[in-house]
This record gives structure tokens, C-alpha cells and sequence, in this order.
């Protein structure tokens, strides 16, 4: 007879999978990354990713693809945290594409750079030849990403085949490309919001000042708050005004909303999010709102 | 909080889009945004009820035809556990995507319209839950409030599933009398059916025991990746070699003896790593980095277990498999890649015995060949060992993938029946 109950806890079976998948592409691949981006879910796959090859160094870079309109803080705890790690961040930037005429600038009160960042990350993985690339994605977050695997296949240009993927079973990964085909990796799959949260309480990660409440000046634009600052243009009709918020997602500043909040630590953070009643996305998303398929079009392209 | 991994498996008209949409709703899983869509949508197609099966089918082609083709995850939480469903397509046609969401769960659920009773399709479904081994099997009893809630009818019906399930490897099978429309027995008792003692559908999913489905007893670590740090401003590290991989079985413990694959040379644990510090046990499904007391020549790919336990060194396979492809079929003289715990190797299918029609298990040794989703037993052999135990007995080193070697394509599934050297 057993003496004890061998019950694992629902983190501690959620991270021991991702330092898994972590290993098997450390492990298969020649050329892996890890995107880098300073939001919650890319700092805890930074945290598994150090547990996963510890003593060791992580064997991979950090890649970043900078729109040029990311929120400061943001910015700042990029680079304080890849320096920590003695990590090799490399930033992609979207502007570089814009003035080598890769792609062009959208303009009028909505422009966006997010689907911009689709060129410059693909340009990105081709010109360092990565073969497996890591996003911070979860299943819960959207209805397209509910149906992506783990490992997920893209052809030399980068795109995904929603209606083609390959079967994954058990914790087998095919992990087979032809050169100029790469894998995106998604080691946080089964992980929920309210998991991510739990886990940076557990594990004390640190994360940038946005995620917590703060004074800010903001105005409203389709129900969401946008922040005041230059890259996001505002009409007349678009009064300022200065609320108490916080991010509860980070992306570009032209399409993150901020929610009205008064959560200063991280356990209001988990109380917060455990009784609200709006995906994070839905909350603060103007990217996801164009068309109910917006995440799978942009996601066929080869957006993270 | 721990986690269960169950998949579902039906169609809408068995009500499982229901079903899953209440278990979700009642657990606050859905949101009002995702609630408001799903709405929108319904109007817009003029369907009169707000259709929940357009949360779970994510994809614009899914949309379109109102059909489930991919397997698609879904998340909630109860304050007992955190649940992943694998809400899997239950048309033949989809045989291959159940295989898959059916390969990491704790339990299936099946659910069975109380009016229509035991179909081809329930019996097919129970058939591939039990040949993926699925610890825990739930029969739904659906749609009670159609047949009057009548105790005779759900007797039936259970009799009947019971008779087929006995051809089966079926563990555990509990039966619930459900209606997923009105709520009865899904997360509370039903005032409805006073002679069902039972538990409800959630109460049962929250404390049905799994942590004894892992292999506790046969210790199996796939060497998955080495770990050398070999970082010249830490001379205390220069000499660190530590294997890590995932448990697949058994339980290890620092000074327990282990024995190498292939070397057959055995050694001691001298400690068991991890980031938050060394540990005094490890488990399935733990990531751990294990340090031994000799130098052996160790590479992804072997597998550490204990002397007087041993998987089978083997290299001619007896399986059944599950093949996944419409572009070529199976064959005797196919030659795939074979991935195997952490071990990737090439494989040659020197015969095929059977093709097993899945609705009625029946045998048919004639076949040649295997098509998408069909699935068959075949004898493998394979260019170098793989460490392997029976898949009734260990489901992580049971268990293996084929690749293509054309297409780098996943085309097959497999669960070793028998090895041998």
C-alpha cells in the first residue's frame, strides 16, 4: 500500500508539463527562441524556462518585436529582466519594417501597428533561422486558440492551417519540419488566466507596475479606456479624464484597454479576476473585436 | 486543487454541446462577452436557441457547416478541482481527433439519448475509451425528462451497456441519469428521479479518485534532455551532469538503485534536482533532473528504472494503432519514424493481422491496408530498442506516434500489446 495520497496540485501538473514541452524543443530543435514581451504570460514562461534547465543557463535567446508604441514600464522591465537572466534579448522592431517598406503604416484615429507585428515577427524568425519560436498563448484566452496544438506547424511563410494541424497525443510532439518551416510552441496551452495568476503569487515573480492599479489618464473609445499618449490619436469628441485603472492584458498601447480597478496587490489581482464576469480579452482587446474569426485570420497569417 | 483531464464525446443531437455549456455556465466558466457573442451569432442565423455548441467550435469552418471537427479544450474550475475538457467530434469520420483527446484523460463521458438508447455510435465511442485506456468511464444517460424520467427506461439502458461493456477493458463505469437541458443531475440531485441514490454528474467528476491510475510501482525515466552547465564563473558547477525528463512510472528516491538502458549498468541516485531545490521523491507526471552517484554514458533517448524491474528491450512491436491520414494508408512494407517516449527512431510495418470495424469489433483479417481512421493491429519492427512496457500497464511508455517521412505528418497513433528483443 501507498502511504500517502500522490496528489499533484494543478500548478505543479501544469508547470511540470511545460518544462516538458520546454525540454523537447530544447532538446529536438537546432534554433529555438522564446518570445519575450514583458506581459504576465510571457515573464511565467521566462520563470518555467529557467526552472526547466536549471543550473543551467536557458539555451535559447529572447525575442522581442517592438511596435514602437509599448507601454514604458513595460519596456523597462523587458530589459531589467533579460539582463538578470544574462539572457540574449534580441528586438525586432516593427518601425525597421515600416522604413525598409515591409509593411505600411495604417493611418486615422484607429491605427494599429498589432497586425504590423505579424511581418516584422516572421522577417525576424527567417533572417535568425529559428526553427521553434515560444509564445506565452493560451487555449482560454480566444476560440481559435482553444483548437491550436502545442506544437504548432507553420509552412515557409509562416502560416498556420487551422484544418491541417497535426493529431498530438499523450505527450508525444512531432517536432519534424523541412528548413524554412518552423514550430510555434505553446508551453502554457492548458494554463487559464486565474493558473498564471496563481502561479506568479506562488513562484513571487515580479511583473511591471501596469498590471496594478494606478492614477491615469485615460479616455473611453468603444467601451474600452485608452491611454493618453502620443501614439494613440484622439478625437475632440474623446474627452481626457484621469481614473484609477490597471492592464489586465499588455499589448500595444493603441489597442489595450485599461479596466477600471483599485487591485494594488497580487492577491486583489486573484480576487478581482476569480469574481469577474468578462474574458481579459473581450475587457481590453480592440484587436479581437473587428470580426468574430479576427484571432483565427490574423493567427493564419502567422501573428503569435 | 488537483487536475482532471476528461473528454467528451457525442454530437449536439445527444445534447453534449449542452451539457458542456451547463457544467461551464454553472461554474461561472463563461463569460458575458463570450455569452453575448454566442447570442449574436445564434440570432444572426436565426437559430431560436442560444446555440452553446458556438463557444466550443472555434474555427470559421466549424461555424459554417455547425459541426465539430477538432478537438477543442475548454477550461473550469470548482473549488475541489481545476477540469480540462477534451470535447472531442463523435462522428465516425472524426474517429481519429476522440483518439486524441481521448489519450491524456482521466475519464470519458458518453452520453446516450434516454430515447434512443445504446446506438452504433456509443458503442464505438466506449470501444476507443477503452482502447486508449481511459481509467474512468461515465455513461450520461441523456434527455431523462423526455422519457418521464423513467427509472425502467434508464434500467434498459444500463443493462444493455452494461452486457456490451463486458467485452471490454472498461475499470470503471458509472452510469448517471441526466437531463443536460434542465439541469438534472449535472450539478445537483435530481428532485426528479427520487430512485436514482447516485451522485450528480459534477459531484462525481470532482471526487472520482485518479491518483492512483498513474503507474506508481514501476519506476520508467525517458531521458528527455542533459544537463551540463559547464559556466566558467561557476567552477562548482563545471562537474554537473544531470538527466532530466519527465517521470512516466513509479517512484524514485535518492540512494535508490537504478538501472541504465541500453548500458544495462546499474548506479544509485544521488539526488534528485529542481529549481526550488532537491527533493526527497519523484512521481508522475513530475519534471525532474536526477543526479547519479557513477559516470555512465547517458543520452536522451535511454531510460533509467530499477534492476529488478525492467521495461521490455524491444525492437519487433506487436500494436494496435489508429491511423490518422487520408494521403497514404497503412500498409505491411510501410516504413514511418517511430516516436516513443523520448526516443525517435525508424520503423517498418512487417504485417498487418486485422482491420477492426469499430462499430461492431468485429475482425476482418482479410484487410491489406489501413485508412483514416481506421484502426488495426500491426507488427512493427524498428531500427534500434525502445524501452517499452504494454499499454494496459503504462500508458506514457506504451504509447507511440508515427510520422511520415514524406510529409513529416503525424499519421498514426499506436499502443503496444506486445514486445519483444
Amino acid at each position: 500500500m501507498l502511504q500517502r495520497d500522490y496528489t499533484t496540485s494543478q500548478l505543479d501538473v501544469l508547470e511540470a508539463e511545460a518544462v516538458h514541452i520546454m525540454r523537447e524543443v530544447a532538446a529536438e530543435f537546432e534554433r529555438p527562441c522564446l518570445l519575450f514581451s514583458g506581459g504576465k504570460d510571457s515573464i511565467v514562461m521566462l520563470r518555467v524556462a529557467e526552472k526547466a534547465f536549471w543550473p543551467a543557463p536557458i539555451p535559447f535567446p529572447l525575442m522581442h518585436v517592438d511596435t514602437g508604441h509599448n507601454f514604458p514600464e513595460v519596456i523597462e522591465f523587458r530589459d531589467r529582466r533579460a539582463a538578470e537572466l544574462g539572457a540574449r534579448l534580441i528586438v525586432a522592431s516593427v518601425q525597421d519594417s515600416i522604413d525598409a517598406g515591409r509593411v505600411v503604416e495604417e493611418t486615422g484615429r484607429r491605427a494599429s501597428r498589432n497586425r504590423l507585428q505579424t511581418t516584422t515577427l516572421l522577417d525576424a524568425i527567417e533572417d535568425h533561422g529559428f526553427d521553434a519560436v515560444f509564445g506565452g498563448a493560451r487555449r482560454d484566452e480566444e476560440k481559435a486558440r482553444a483548437k491550436e496544438r502545442v506544437f504548432s506547424f507553420r509552412d515557409e511563410f509562416g502560416q498556420w492551417d487551422p484544418k491541417n494541424q497535426r493529431p498530438e497525443l499523450w505527450n508525444l510532439y512531432n517536432s519534424r519540419i523541412r528548413r524554412g518551416e518552423h514550430i510555434r510552441v505553446f508551453p502554457l496551452s492548458n494554463w487559464t488566466e486565474l493558473d498564471v495568476w496563481d502561479y506568479i503569487r506562488r513562484e513571487g515573480i515580479e511583473i511591471p507596475s501596469i498590471y496594478f492599479a494606478h492614477k491615469r489618464k485615460v479616455f473611453e473609445r468603444d467601451g474600452m479606456l485608452l491611454p493618453d499618449c502620443d501614439v494613440v490619436p484622439r478625437g475632440e469628441d474623446e474627452p481626457l479624464f484621469e481614473a484609477v485603472v490597471r492592464y489586465r492584458t499588455v499589448g500595444d498601447m493603441t489597442c489595450t484597454g485599461a479596466v477600471y480597478s483599485t487591485a494594488a496587490t497580487v492577491e486583489e489581482i486573484i480576487e478581482e479576476i476569480a469574481a469577474t464576469r468578462i474574458t481579459e480579452r473581450g475587457a481590453t482587446r480592440a484587436d479581437d473585436r473587428s470580426s468574430e474569426a479576427a484571432m483565427e485570420d490574423r493567427k493564419r497569417e502567422g501573428y503569435f | 486543487m488537483d487536475i482532471l483531464r476528461f473528454a467528451t464525446a457525442g454530437s449536439v443531437d445527444d445534447g453534449k454541446s449542452t451539457l458542456i455549456g451547463r457544467l461551464l455556465f454553472d461554474s461561472k466558466a463563461i463569460f458575458e462577452d463570450q455569452l453575448e457573442a454566442v447570442e449574436r451569432t445564434s440570432r444572426d442565423r436565426g437559430t431560436e436557441y442560444t446555440d452553446l455548441s458556438l463557444l466550443t467550435d472555434g474555427l470559421r469552418a466549424e461555424r459554417e457547416q455547425g459541426i465539430t471537427i477538432d478537438v477543442a479544450y475548454r477550461y473550469f474550475a470548482t473549488p475541489r478541482r481545476k477540469f480540462i475538457i477534451a470535447d472531442t467530434p463523435g462522428h465516425i469520420q472524426y474517429t481519429r481527433n476522440m483518439v486524441t483527446g481521448a489519450s491524456t484523460a482521466d475519464l470519458a463521458i458518453i452520453l446516450i439519448d434516454a430515447r434512443k438508447g445504446v446506438l452504433e455510435q456509443s458503442r464505438r465511442h466506449a470501444f476507443l475509451t477503452s482502447l486508449l485506456r481511459v481509467p474512468h468511464l461515465v455513461l450520461a444517460v441523456n434527455k431523462m425528462d423526455l422519457v418521464d424520467y423513467s427509472e425502467e427506461r434508464f434500467e434498459e439502458i444500463r443493462e444493455e451497456f452494461t452486457s456490451f461493456a463486458s467485452k471490454l477493458n472498461v475499470t470503471d463505469l458509472t452510469f448517471i441519469p441526466i437531463s443536460a437541458l434542465h439541469g438534472d443531475n449535472v450539478v445537483s440531485r435530481s428532485e426528479n428521479m427520487p430512485w436514482y441514490q447516485g451522485s450528480s454528474l459534477l459531484h462525481h467528476l470532482e471526487n472520482v479518485h485518479i491518483a492512483s491510475d498513474r503507474n506508481l510501482v514501476d519506476v520508467r525515466f525517458p531521458v528527455q534532455y542533459v544537463i551540463r552547465p559547464q559556466r566558467a564563473t561557476d567552477p562548482a558547477l563545471h562537474d554537473y551532469r544531470g538527466y532530466a525528463g519527465q517521470v512516466a512510472g513509479g517512484i524514485l528516491k535518492p540512494g535508490d538503485e537504478v538501472l541504465h538502458l541500453p548500458s544495462g549498468l546499474t548506479t544509485r541516485i544521488a539526488a534528485i534536482d529542481t529549481y526550488d531545490g532537491p527533493i526527497e521523491e519523484a512521481f508522475p507526471p513530475m519534471s525532474v533532473t536526477l543526479r547519479l552517484e557513477d559516470d555512465i554514458d547517458i543520452s536522451r533517448g535511454d531510460m533509467i528504472c530499477r534492476p529488478h524491474n525492467q521495461p521490455h528491450v524491444a525492437q519487433e512491436l506487436e500494436a494496435m494503432v489508429c491511423w490518422m491520414t487520408d494521403a497514404v494508408r497503412l500498409a505491411p512494407r510501410s516504413k514511418l519514424v517511430i516516436k516513443h517516449t523520448t526516443r525517435t527512431a525508424r520503423a517498418l510495418v512487417r504485417d498487418l493481422h486485422y482491420r477492426l470495424d469499430v462499430n461492431t469489433l468485429h475482425r476482418d483479417e482479410s484487410a491489406t491496408s489501413l485508412g483514416l481512421n481506421e484502426i488495426g493491429r500491426i507488427s512493427l519492427r524498428v531500427t534500434q530498442p525502445l524501452f517499452v512496457d504494454e499499454y494496459a500497464r503504462n500508458r506514457l511508455t506504451g504509447g507511440f506516434i508515427l510520422i511520415d517521412e514524406a510529409t513529416n505528418g503525424t499519421v498514426g497513433a499506436g499502443m503496444v500489446v506486445e514486445a519483444r528483443a
